[in-house]
């Protein structure tokens, strides 16, 4: 497993290493080659900070500075199931906050982070666009209306057991 | 040299001097914080050096200004002190007032500056607004409190200047801004050990050397 992780990031460094010739030197391009980067690995992981750092000859804590104050950067891998919390106006007002903390307390990872075994990730955003139904939660590509904490429960127990369920149906056609 | 007038005192200084430094260099005090001598441009980040200057609407930062002949300045009028009363408490509400185990106690310049401006070190009318967690220890030879930090920006200008690169620069945004190592507290020819030129200039205590530790 660990191997396995160990190869993703190299494959990463790699490609990056590759595109990064595309740009010139100049401060001017970090953004440009911050974005390219989360735009074709979806996440800034601390080898590619690094090797954008000295490719710019810049301080790696700068490169970090000005990635993190940007919100459409993010640190940590996507899992499989993203996990969106609106907290918009409407579902400020209706108790998003309580959700989004559910939601932590539950998986065991904060905002913008990612779960050990890459199941989940989770990230705060600024309205979904369906006031109405608020507090909201978007799951990939499902809306949430009206979550209450025992719905936060229902939504990841319910992918739990699906998972729990393809790898018992997995087992079964091995042996069958 | 040109000349003007503080305070109803004059004082005569360099052309294209900046205001804040011309009134310190005459022993006029001028709370601040983010300013720093000989630096060509000013972030202007503390908002407390505001003055009144004859002729212009409104209380200037006087950190940005330029000295000019014949200009009329004011250093303490209700309206320069209410914004500067008002940017203390801001900053002292995201401060955690804990002097007595601060290395910075009695030489602190939030502490001068709130004796200066007479107000309490913590103003009630605002809600206390602490980071998580309250220390960073992941640098060898630093400790960093974000919670005294005042982000004035000081150690990032100071480090940039004695090693030709930063070794520590902002991170994030907003409340949740701080003065970040990252990246750099891994590397093996890291001299911090000789320098602390941050620590120094720190206005506050948020940066302190790592006691070290006894073998």
């Amino acid at each position: 497993m660990d191997t396995d992780i160990v190869a993703e990031d190299q494959a990463i460094l790699d490609d990056i290493a590759l595109r990064l010739s595309d740009f010139g030197r100049e401060r001017g391009n970090l953004i440009p080659i911050l974005q390219m980067i989360q735009q074709r690995h979806a996440y800034l992981s601390p080898g590619s900070i690094k090797m954008v750092a000295e490719y710019l000859e810049i301080p790696t804590c700068e490169v970090y500075g000005v990635a993190t104050f940007y919100n459409q950067f993010r640190f940590h891998p996507p899992g499989k199931h993203h996990i969106k919390v609106c907290l918009g106006t409407a579902c400020h007002v209706k108790g998003g906050d309580i959700i989004l903390e559910n939601f932590e307390r539950k998986l065991g990872i904060k905002d913008g982070e990612t779960t050990p075994d890459k199941e989940f990730s989770m990230e705060r955003v600024a309205c979904v666009g369906c006031c109405a139904l608020a507090p909201v939660v978007v799951v990939d590509e499902d809306v949430n209306g009206h979550v209450a904490p025992s719905k936060v429960e229902g939504i990841v127990l319910g992918f739990q057991i699906e998972k729990e369920r393809q790898e018992r149906e997995k087992q079964e056609n091995e042996s069958g | 040299m040109v000349k003007l007038l503080v305070d109803n005192i004059e004082v005569e200084v360099d052309e294209g001097k900046n205001l804040l430094q011309a009134c310190l260099d005459n022993d006029i005090y001028i709370p601040n914080l983010c300013y720093i001598d000989g630096i060509n441009r000013v972030s202007a980040s503390c908002r407390l050096c505001f003055v009144d200057i004859e002729g212009v609407d409104q209380p200037v930062t006087s950190c940005t200004v330029r000295v000019e002949e014949g200009m009329v300045v004011k250093t303490d009028t209700p309206p320069v002190r209410r914004l500067q009363r008002t940017a203390l408490q801001l900053l002292l509400s995201v401060h955690v007032v804990d002097c007595g185990h601060c290395p910075a106690n009695k030489k602190c310049e939030l502490q001068r500056i709130a004796r200066f401006l007479k107000i309490g070190l913590k103003p009630k009318r605002l809600e206390q607004f602490l980071k998580e967690p309250g220390i960073d220890t992941d640098h060898p030879f630093l400790d960093y409190y974000p919670n005294r930090c005042v982000l004035c920006g000081r150690c990032v200008h100071v480090c940039r200047n004695s090693r030709e690169r930063s070794f520590l620069a902002f991170a994030r945004r907003g409340f949740d801004t701080i003065i970040s190592f990252y990246g750099e507290n891994e590397a093996p020819d890291l001299s911090c050990g000789d320098c602390f030129a941050c620590v120094e200039i720190c206005p506050v205590g948020a940066l302190v050397p790592k006691e070290k530790e006894v073998p």
